[in-house]
């Protein structure tokens, strides 16, 4: 049998990933993420008289601590099995994938280990963001002068 | 290649599992198991070397050997440079080979032990296997807590260790024949459908087996494959029939058995090196001395790619082993 016939037999058999159903889980579960750092949002710039900007940034730090904690306490790889995108796109997932790297590789060392395998998940988001920041400022340069 | 064998028999066998397998449907045939995965260490990669060193310990209780009768150690893991095995010999102190053909590997170190014993350059020796579902998961693929979503046709790494002794005393279980089996690559590069990957190489190795031995499919009670997994067993079917015009009579798939697929998330079933002898070991020798089965064929099947050959977009090739067993009652 030829390889291509063979990957069509292969095809017949691979189920179909329920996508539909995996986006509405996404859409309302990233979504209930985004209310909640809305209301960290709104409830520090109250309470703690700061600028919303500064608000932005404690709302941030407050969900990485909750993902990086719940990552330690180890159910949070089965809710991201299930709420995939809607957990890991996210902070909680960026937080999220530096810490179980961490928490697979601490027993290697720290610096062998720690600190050279925690950004094995997170590193590509980091380096590719910048990237894009720095390609789409430099787009906003040319389009809009950098006034905006 | 097919060896035929006359004088060697499998003495015993033992198997250590971990919590997803004992929670499985053939729970109450496996000697030892752990309700956690760190069994008492302090990383997975010595937690896969102790369930592996049980094992063995295990083997020798059961068929009350010391370890200096048996003449070889024959073992093989998934871990990188298969450091599982290899530590674990170093605590044994007898001669050793480390072998690998990934999932295959039980079937290949059967297949080396009996062509030494056939041969009279050995009377018995241990072959052994382990997986540690989270050792692997680190090592292949994202880190355990992480948990990143996996599509359906995944397999699951069996966590466990497994040991049989094979020697020249006879005994209810005869190994009768053997098959090495080629490479197979049909050009499928998706990592998480190692069912598609093995299916020809299953598939191959069977059709030689018959055709070297000169026996219709219907000869065996029971033909195994190793862990092709709930998708990888239809491609498996279909394959066959398309491919070298036999249907799969007698058949099941280990990767299928060893799990509940309907309850437990394992995806499309277990996978890894020991996934194969625990079902075998465990549940299909017990069929056996009780005549419940006779003739049994097993064919392991392992995906031959590493995480660096994955990442390249290289294709992955694929191996399998078959050895056959009878029941001499």
């Amino acid at each position: 049998m030829k390889n291509e016939e063979y990957q069509k037999l292969v095809k017949k058999y691979t189920p179909k990933e329920s996508r539909l159903f995996n986006g509405i889980v996404a859409f309302i579960i990233g979504g209930i993420i985004g209310v909640l750092g809305q209301f960290l949002i709104e409830f520090y710039s109250k309470y703690l008289e700061i600028s919303t900007k500064d608000a932005g940034t404690f709302m941030i730090i407050t969900l990485i601590f909750i993902g990086c904690l719940l990552t330690c306490f180890g159910f949070f790889d089965k809710w991201v099995n299930f709420a995939k995108a809607g957990l890991f796109i996210p902070i909680t997932g960026f937080a999220h994938s530096m810490m179980s790297a961490a928490l697979d590789y601490k027993k290697e060392g720290l610096v062998t280990g720690i600190g050279a395998s925690m950004l094995k998940l997170a590193g590509s988001v980091i380096i590719f963001g910048v990237v894009s920041a720095y390609v789409f400022g430099i787009i906003r340069l040319l389009l809009f002068g950098g006034n905006i | 290649m097919t060896f035929k064998y006359n004088n060697v028999y499998i003495s015993e066998a033992a198997t250590v599992v971990g919590p997803y397998e004992f929670n499985g449907p053939l729970s109450k045939y496996y000697d030892k198991h752990y309700k956690e995965f760190y069994f008492g260490k302090k990383t997975w990669e010595e937690a896969e070397v102790h369930i592996l060193k049980e094992s063995v310990e295990l083997l020798l209780k059961k068929s009350k050997k010391e370890i200096n009768n048996i003449d070889l150690f024959i073992s093989g893991d998934l871990m990188n440079q298969i450091t599982s095995s290899s530590f674990t010999a170093s605590y044994l102190h007898i001669p050793y080979l480390g072998i690998f053909s990934a999932c295959a590997s039980s079937v290949e170190g059967l297949i080396i032990g009996s062509n030494m014993i056939e041969n009279n350059q050995i009377k018995n020796c241990i072959c052994s296997v382990s997986s540690h579902n989270n050792a692997a998961e680190k090592q292949f693929r994202y880190p355990v807590e992480y948990g990143g979503p996996k599509p359906k046709t995944t397999t699951f790494t069996v966590t466990g260790g497994a040991s049989v002794l094979i020697s020249s005393e006879k005994s209810k279980i005869k190994i009768e024949s053997a098959t090495i089996g080629t490479v197979q690559d049909k050009g499928i590069k998706n990592v998480f459908a190692m069912g598609a990957v093995m299916a020809p190489a299953f598939a191959d190795t069977l059709y030689r087996h018959l055709k070297d031995m000169n026996r219709d499919i219907s000869y065996y009670d029971l033909i195994l494959s190793g862990d092709l997994g709930k998708y990888g067993k239809d491609i498996a079917k279909e394959y066959m029939k398309k491919a070298y015009n036999i249907n799969l009579i007698n058949y099941d798939d280990t990767a299928c058995m060893i799990y509940d697929l309907d309850k437990q998330p394992v995806y499309s079933g277990g996978s890894g090196p020991a996934c194969a002898p625990l079902v075998t070991y465990a549940y299909i020798f017990r069929l056996m001395k009780e005549r419940r089965l006779k003739k049994v064929l097993l064919i392991a099947t392992g995906s031959l790619h590493s995480t660096t050959t994955v990442n390249e977009k290289r294709t992955i090739p694929s191996i399998a082993h078959a050895i056959s067993l009878e029941a001499t009652i």
